[in-house]
């Protein structure tokens, strides 16, 4: 009896002690979430935007075909696409779509929609801006043999081509709406994804209000979201202590962390992840004397990235030294090989003799330039003030010129620049979306460095049309090395990210890119 | 006769008071004001001759001396790129003199022109100078300057920022014009005046020749006074980001960025600059008060 007894009471104790956790493991559904945007996206359109600000905004209105599956990343999974098949020859992608899926607007979603708005991405109309034009190249036609089958048909075999299909930029938009007026996204929302638009107040936020017809049955969880653009840190942090806001989700640097972890204590949630994103310096090689290999390699070879690396990331979200790939990730070049290229030397003495030497030689031993940077506190200006200390040790005088957003892009763009820094905002690992920077600029005027280099094209081709890993990985290895040997442009460190939240929001899923899981969909209020 | 013209200036040379060190007197007067006149020569011998003063280059990255809290070595510190902070206010003093001495001159100049011709043209002229100076005054001085440095952007010209210096002298114009009217009002009705017109004088040659000396002791008073505004509003608006950017040493600069993350841990990050803030605005104003209660006649009885 008296076991029995203590059997009893010990089932009660574990059910109480286990009851709470169990239920704050079950999703929780209703409440209001609000949450920080540390930038205001300039439009709505995904399919014209680099920028993540856009997608914090827009993801919670859209689907796309295929996404990242974030608890086993990179791993792909369908959106609105249920299955798909691959031919052996890698030249045609079948999707069978989602039934019964609605737009916002009550309009039902079919392939048409699909072929519609890949048709945008690839081929832009007149008068509208598709980034992902060159990414999208490789597709021949697109075809709709029914509403819930969408054929794509590829010109040659693309290695990252299920990667491009899984981009959060490619919001899924209304084959009606575009017929209508193919500008219409910029300014107009209408998705199929699982929150309705209510309202953007300019300078203040965004919100939504769950989609009841939202194809995912029982998601989202949350009634409604608002998304509060903070633009200041100080902000931000203080908004997110006092509450007002639940959560950032693109990063803050590590004495943010450290801060506000020291004033909420466990309230409050860290998540950190290496990120998909990465600063660059950047030559415009049409200016002299930056059109001089000498001139730009010495400026490369100057940089101590792993001294910088140890420093900058104790106050900076900048932290690995990596090329071209994500450090650490399967197709990054590993640490032995990448201390052998220009700008890469752990002997920081002897590359800085050799560096001086260079711009003696190139006569340019008391070069002065200004250095382009955008007016961003983290990690921007630490990244500026590093650069210039570590060329001003090769005599070099630089003048660190921070700008708003708008006139750094129109500088970039239009090659009224000198030296600049750049970033490769990427949200995979795959080498093809990091390496489009860095093809010749004829065909690619996203090479800001605008240096022309037939070499590197056609590592990059090789690279994208070989099927085994050994041998795309050595026309990587090639291509960086070409790259940095050319000094066209260069990493100056990859970011580490950390994400705060509350304890109780549950259900966002962490990963290296701040592009990915901004849908909402699955985040839910434990209180 | 020439023994009595002897013995007359004897005499007098012997009876006429010595005439008084002006320094000396403003010393023994304006006590306050005198430290202070030491403390900004002080500061323009740092701002001009830093490498005799600052122990390392204010642009030197240290990371193994991150946040370091003062020692012997680092006399204020390093800050959060392990730079030395003595060595940047002292850098710093440049940056902040020369935008508070440039910014200070264009405002009270062109402020004194417009007050003066204000007052001698009066009518319709004076009036539209006034409701102009009204409108600008109707503006915080901050916010009038916040406007200006947003509208017009950077223009660097040998490491100075034109337009800063334009946006920090703009709100001060209005006040300086406002005060020297008052003074050049009663200088116009003074009989030279009135002579120099009779003659035929140019407008030019009467402002400039004969009522801008005259209204010299407001405009030094209001010139020494808007040195500190400057300074501050340089300060302000560099920590708001709109003034002079990293890595140049700059009192201002020094308490924005990396000093809000770090303050707890390294309170010398803002400590020190904003007594380098506090001690010039306090030094500069204090000269300004005891250069007015020495210049003002009305104290002297």
């Amino acid at each position: 009896m008296k076991k029995l007894i203590l059997g009893l009471v010990g089932v009660v104790a574990f059910t109480l002690a286990a009851g709470p956790q169990a239920e704050a493991q079950q999703p929780k559904r209703g409440g209001n979430f609000n949450f920080a945007i540390s930038a205001e996206t300039p439009h709505y359109d995904c399919h014209a935007s680099d920028t993540y600000a856009t997608l914090h905004f827009s993801s919670p209105f859209h689907s796309t075909l295929l996404r990242y599956n974030l608890s086993k990343f990179p791993d792909v999974e369908g959106d609105l696409a249920k299955s798909w098949t691959i031919s052996p020859d890698k030249l045609t992608y079948t999707f069978t779509l989602h039934e019964g899926v609605k737009f916002h607007n009550g309009e039902t979603f079919t392939s048409a929609d699909i072929k519609a708005t890949y048709d945008r991405l690839r081929s832009p109309p007149q008068g509208v801006v598709s980034t992902r034009r060159a990414t999208f190249a490789d597709i021949e036609s697109i075809e709709t043999p029914n509403p819930t089958t969408v054929v794509f048909k590829l010109k040659a075999v693309n290695s990252s081509m299920m990667d491009h299909f899984a981009s959060p930029w490619n919001c899924v938009y209304s084959a009606k709406d575009l017929a209508a007026d193919p500008t219409s996204p910029r300014t107009k929302i209408n998705g199929t994804g699982p929150f309705t638009f209510v309202e953007h107040v300019k300078g203040s936020h965004v919100s939504g209000k769950r989609n009841e017809n939202y194809f995912k049955k029982g998601l989202p969880y949350l009634d409604s979201y608002r998304g509060i653009f903070t633009l200041q840190a100080a902000a931000m942090l203080n908004a997110l202590q006092g509450g007002q806001v639940l959560a950032e989700f693109r990063g803050v640097s590590p004495a943010e962390r450290d801060r506000m972890v020291a004033a909420m204590g466990d309230k409050l949630r860290v998540e950190e992840s290496s990120w998909t994103l990465n600063l660059l310096v950047l030559f415009n090689t049409e200016k002299p004397p930056f059109n001089d290999i000498r001139v730009r390699r010495a400026l490369l070879m100057a940089i101590d990235r792993w001294g910088g690396s140890q420093g900058l990331s104790k106050i900076s979200t900048l932290r690995a030294v990596g090329g071209v790939v994500r450090p650490g990730s399967p197709l990054a070049t590993p640490e032995a090989e990448l201390v052998k290229l220009p700008g890469f030397s752990k002997n920081i003495k002897q590359a800085r003799e050799e560096a001086r030497k260079l711009l003696k030689e190139a006569g340019h031993e008391n070069l002065k330039f200004v250095l382009w940077n955008r007016n961003l506190a983290m990690p921007y200006t630490p990244a500026g003030v590093f650069l210039v200390d570590q060329w001003r040790q090769i005599g070099v005088e630089v003048e660190h010129k921070q700008s708003d957003t708008a006139p750094y892009i129109a500088a970039m763009q239009s090659g009224n620049f000198e030296v600049a820094i750049d970033f490769s905002n990427l949200f995979n690992d795959d080498p093809t979306l990091s390496m489009t920077k860095f093809i010749s600029a004829s065909k690619n005027p996203l090479n800001l460095s605008r240096a022309n280099d037939a070499e590197i094209d056609k590592l990059y081709e090789l690279q994208l049309r070989e099927g085994d890993i050994q041998k795309r990985k050595q026309y990587i290895q090639a291509l960086e090395k070409r790259l940095f040997e050319q000094a066209y442009q260069q990493p100056i460190l990859w970011w580490h990210r950390i994400v705060l939240s509350h304890r109780t929001v549950m259900g966002w899923k962490m990963s290296p890119s701040h592009n990915l899981g901004a849908d909402l969909a699955e985040v839910w209020l434990n209180q | 006769m020439a023994n009595t013209t002897a013995a007359m200036s004897a005499n007098s040379a012997v009876t006429l008071p010595k005439r008084p060190n002006p320094v000396m007197t403003f010393v023994r007067q304006q006590p306050m004001g005198a430290v202070s006149f030491v403390v900004i020569c002080a500061m323009m011998f740092a701002g001009l001759f830093p490498q005799f003063v600052a122990p390392y280059n204010p642009l030197d990255i240290d990371f193994s001396s991150l946040l370091a809290a003062p020692s012997w070595d680092h006399w204020f510190g390093t800050d959060a790129y392990g730079r030395d902070i003595f060595s940047r206010i002292i850098y710093g003093s440049r940056t902040a003199l020369v935008i508070g001495f440039a910014s200070s001159a264009l405002g009270s100049s062109i402020g004194a022109v417009l007050g003066i011709a204000s007052a001698y043209f009066g009518g319709r002229i004076d009036n539209w100078i006034q409701r102009f100076v009204d409108v600008l005054l109707a503006f915080p001085i901050i916010v009038l300057a916040l406007v200006v440095v947003a509208a017009l952007r950077k223009t660097v010209v040998y490491g100075v920022d034109v337009n800063l210096i334009i946006a920090i002298a703009i709100p001060i114009l209005p006040r300086v014009a406002r005060v020297v009217r008052a003074a050049a009002l009663s200088v116009n009705v003074m009989p030279y005046i009135d002579a120099a017109r009779a003659a035929g004088y140019s407008d030019t040659r009467i402002i400039f020749r004969h009522m801008a000396p005259n209204v010299v002791a407001p405009f030094l008073i209001m010139f020494t006074a808007f040195i500190a505004q400057a300074i501050l509003l340089e300060a302000s608006l560099s920590f708001l980001g709109l003034g002079v950017t990293e890595p140049t040493a700059a009192w201002g600069l020094m308490l924005s960025g990396n000093a809000a993350d770090f303050y707890r841990e390294a309170p010398w990050m803002v400590i020190f600059p904003g007594v380098a803030i506090s001690l010039a605005v306090f030094a500069f104003n204090l000269f300004g008060d005891s250069l007015r209660d020495y210049l003002d006649p009305r104290f002297k009885t």
